[in-house]
C-alpha cells in the first residue's frame, strides 16, 4: 500500500466512523415504529427476540425472525442499505470464517466433493447456514436497537434496569471518549501526512501505526479523566437524568406484548 | 465582603510533580479575580481544587467556612448543593461536550442537578439565545468550530446560574471577535454581582475581566493586587514568564524591553 493510500485511507476511515455515528443519532430522532416506543420496551423487546434467535434450531424460524427484523427496520425508517452495511460485513465475514470448517468436518451425507477429495456434507452445510442466519438476524436486531435509540436514552434505560451506576457511567464516558480519540487520531494522521515526503516502507508504516496507538493510549488516560471531571462538575453522580421522562403508554404495553409473544412463539416453534 | 474561598498552605502533586506548593489565598464573595500565570504555574489545578474536582494533598480549602473534603462530597446532598453554587468551564471544550446535540449538552447540567423539567427547557432556550447559539441547538457539539464549542461549553455552565463561575483560559485559541464576545459575557456576569474567577495568561484581557489579579508562580501566590498595580510591575511579569524581553533596532540603535502580544492589538 502506498504512503498516500495508507494515511489517507485511515483518515477517511476515521471520518466515516464519525459520520456513521452522527447518522445513528439522526435515525434515532426519526418518527418510526421503534422510536415511538419507550426505550425500555425497545431494548427489552429486541433482547427477547435476540434470545429467541439464539435458541432457534430451525432455519425457517430464524428466517421468519429475519423478515420480522426487516419489517421493523422499514417501519422504523431505517434504510435496508444502512442496515446491510452495518450487519453484513460483521456477521457474514466473521461468522463465515468460523462456520466454514463445519461444512467440511461435520460427518453426514455428502452432497459435493471438492478437488483433493474434501467432501461437503448436507448436515455440515445446514449447520453453517443456520449459524450464519442466526448471527445475521441477532446482529440485525441489536443494530436496530442501537440505531433507533439515542445513546442517553440507552443509558437511562440501563439505569432503570437497575444496572450498577458505575457501569452506565463507564459506558457514557467510553462513548464520548471514542469520538474524541477518533478525532485526535485523524488529526495526528493528517499532520503526519502534511510532513511526509516520499514513500513509506511497510516496516515504517507499521512503526507509525504503533507510535500513533501509543500516543493515543497515553492521551486517552488524561482525556478520560477530564471528561469524567467535566461531567462531575455539572452534577453527574452516576445516574442519568434526561429531558424525556420514561412513561409507559398503551402503545408501549402493546409493543412489549407483541415482542414477547413473537419471542415465545419463535422459541416454541424453533425447538 | 464575606470570605468565599479560603486556601491555607495548599499542596497538590501530579505523580510526584508539585502543581501547587504551599498556596494560601482568600477570595471574597462578589469578587472578579484573574489568576495569572505561565503554563504549568498551577492555574488549572487551582480551579479544579476550587471546584472540588480534586482535593489538596496538604493544607485545607474552605468554601463559605466549610472545609472541602472528599468525604463531604460522598454525600449526594452536599455535592448537589455545591454544584449548584460553583461551576467550572474547562480549558479544553472537547472534554466538556459529550451529549448528542447542543440542546442536550446545555440541558445536561440542570437535569443532573434535579431542576424541574419545564424550568430546564425554558432556561436552556434562553441561554442559547443569550449566547447567540440558538441556531446550533440540534447540531452535535463535536462538529462545531473552536469558537462555537467554547460558547456551548460556556452556555452549559451559565445555564446552571452558579453564584461562582470558574473559567479556565476562556479566550485561549479564539479569534478576536469570539474573544471579545466571551469577555462581554464575563463582564455582564460581573454586573450580576456573581463571583468570577478566571485563569489566564493573556494580559490584555485582565483589565476587562478582573478587579483583582493573583499571580501564580511555581504553584504559589507570587503577588496579588489591582490590575493596574500588577500590570505595571514589569519585573514581576518577567519573573513569572508572562512577558518576555524583546530586542529590536531603531535605525542603528538596538535596545530591549519587556514585550507582550495581543490578538487584537500590539502592545509595546
Amino acid at each position: 500500500m502506498s504512503r498516500q493510500g495508507f494515511i489517507a485511507s485511515t483518515t477517511v476511515g476515521f471520518a466515516r466512523a464519525l459520520s456513521r455515528a452522527l447518522m445513528s443519532e439522526e435515525i434515532a430522532r426519526e418518527h418510526g415504529l421503534l422510536q415511538a416506543l419507550d426505550p425500555r420496551v425497545r431494548l427489552l423487546g429486541l433482547f427477547a427476540l435476540i434470545l429467541a434467535v439464539t435458541l432457534a434450531h430451525r432455519l425457517t424460524v430464524v428466517l421468519a425472525l429475519f423478515l420480522v427484523a426487516l419489517l421493523i427496520a422499514v417501519l422504523s425508517k431505517v434504510s435496508i442499505e444502512t442496515l446491510a452495511k452495518r450487519v453484513l460485513l460483521v456477521a457474514l465475514v466473521f461468522t463465515g470464517i468460523i462456520a466454514l470448517p463445519a461444512v467440511f468436518v461435520t460427518p453426514g451425507d455428502p452432497i459435493a466433493t471438492l478437488p483433493g477429495g474434501v467432501q461437503v456434507s448436507r448436515q455440515g452445510l445446514a449447520a453453517a447456514v443456520l449459524l450464519i442466519a442466526r448471527v445475521v438476524t441477532a446482529v440485525t436486531f441489536a443494530t436496530l436497537s442501537m440505531l433507533c435509540t439515542e445513546w442517553t436514552h440507552v443509558l437511562k434505560a440501563l439505569n432503570s434496569f437497575r444496572l450498577p451506576r458505575e457501569l452506565t457511567a463507564m459506558l457514557a464516558m467510553t462513548h464520548r471518549y471514542v469520538f474524541l480519540l477518533v478525532e485526535i487520531a485523524g488529526q495526528m494522521l493528517e499532520s503526519r501526512q502534511s510532513r511526509t515526503v516520499g514513500r513509506l516502507s511497510g516496516a515504517e508504516q507499521r512503526r507509525m501505526a504503533a507510535r500513533t496507538a501509543g500516543v493515543l493510549l497515553s492521551k486517552s488516560v488524561a482525556l478520560s479523566n477530564d471528561v469524567y471531571l467535566a461531567m462531575q462538575s455539572r452534577g453527574f453522580q452516576g445516574e442519568f437524568y434526561i429531558l424525556r421522562d420514561f412513561r409507559m403508554k398503551p402503545l408501549d404495553y402493546a409493543g412489549l406484548f407483541a415482542f414477547l409473544c413473537a419471542s415465545i412463539v419463535a422459541i416454541w416453534m424453533g425447538r | 465582603m464575606p470570605t468565599l474561598f479560603q486556601l491555607k498552605d495548599v499542596g497538590f502533586e501530579y505523580e510526584g510533580i508539585p502543581a501547587l506548593d504551599g498556596l494560601s489565598l482568600d477570595m471574597a464573595e462578589g469578587e472578579s479575580i484573574a489568576v495569572l500565570g505561565a503554563n504549568g504555574s498551577g492555574k488549572s489545578t487551582l480551579l479544579r481544587i476550587l471546584d472540588a474536582l480534586c482535593f489538596s494533598s496538604r493544607g485545607s480549602v474552605f468554601f463559605r467556612g466549610q472545609s472541602l473534603t472528599q468525604e463531604l462530597f460522598r454525600q449526594d446532598g452536599y455535592a448537589i448543593s455545591f454544584r449548584r453554587q460553583v461551576a467550572l468551564v474547562f480549558q479544553n471544550p472537547d472534554a466538556q461536550l459529550f451529549n448528542p446535540t447542543v440542546f442536550d449538552e446545555v440541558a445536561f447540567g440542570p437535569l443532573q442537578l434535579r431542576r424541574p423539567r419545564e424550568q430546564v427547557l425554558a432556561k436552556v432556550a434562553a441561554t442559547l439565545e443569550l449566547l447567540k447559539i440558538a441556531h446550533l441547538r440540534d447540531r452535535p457539539p463535536y462538529r462545531l468550530s473552536g469558537g462555537e464549542k467554547k460558547r456551548v461549553a460556556l452556555a452549559s455552565v451559565i445555564v446552571l446560574e452558579p453564584e461562582v463561575l470558574l473559567l479556565d483560559e476562556p479566550t485561549a485559541a479564539l479569534d478576536p471577535r469570539s474573544q471579545s464576545q466571551i469577555i462581554d459575557l464575563i463582564q455582564e456576569w460581573k454586573g450580576a454581582a456573581k463571583t468570577v474567577i478566571t485563569a489566564t495568561n493573556q494580559l490584555e484581557i485582565v483589565e476587562d475581566i478582573a478587579s483583582r489579579v493573583v499571580v501564580l508562580e511555581e504553584g504559589r501566590v507570587a503577588a496579588s493586587g489591582g490590575p493596574a498595580e500588577i500590570l505595571s510591575n514589569q519585573e514581576l511579569l518577567l519573573r513569572a514568564n508572562l512577558v518576555h524581553a524583546h530586542r529590536h533596532s531603531h535605525g542603528t540603535y538596538v535596545h530591549s524591553h519587556p514585550h507582550m502580544h495581543s490578538h487584537s492589538k500590539h502592545k509595546h
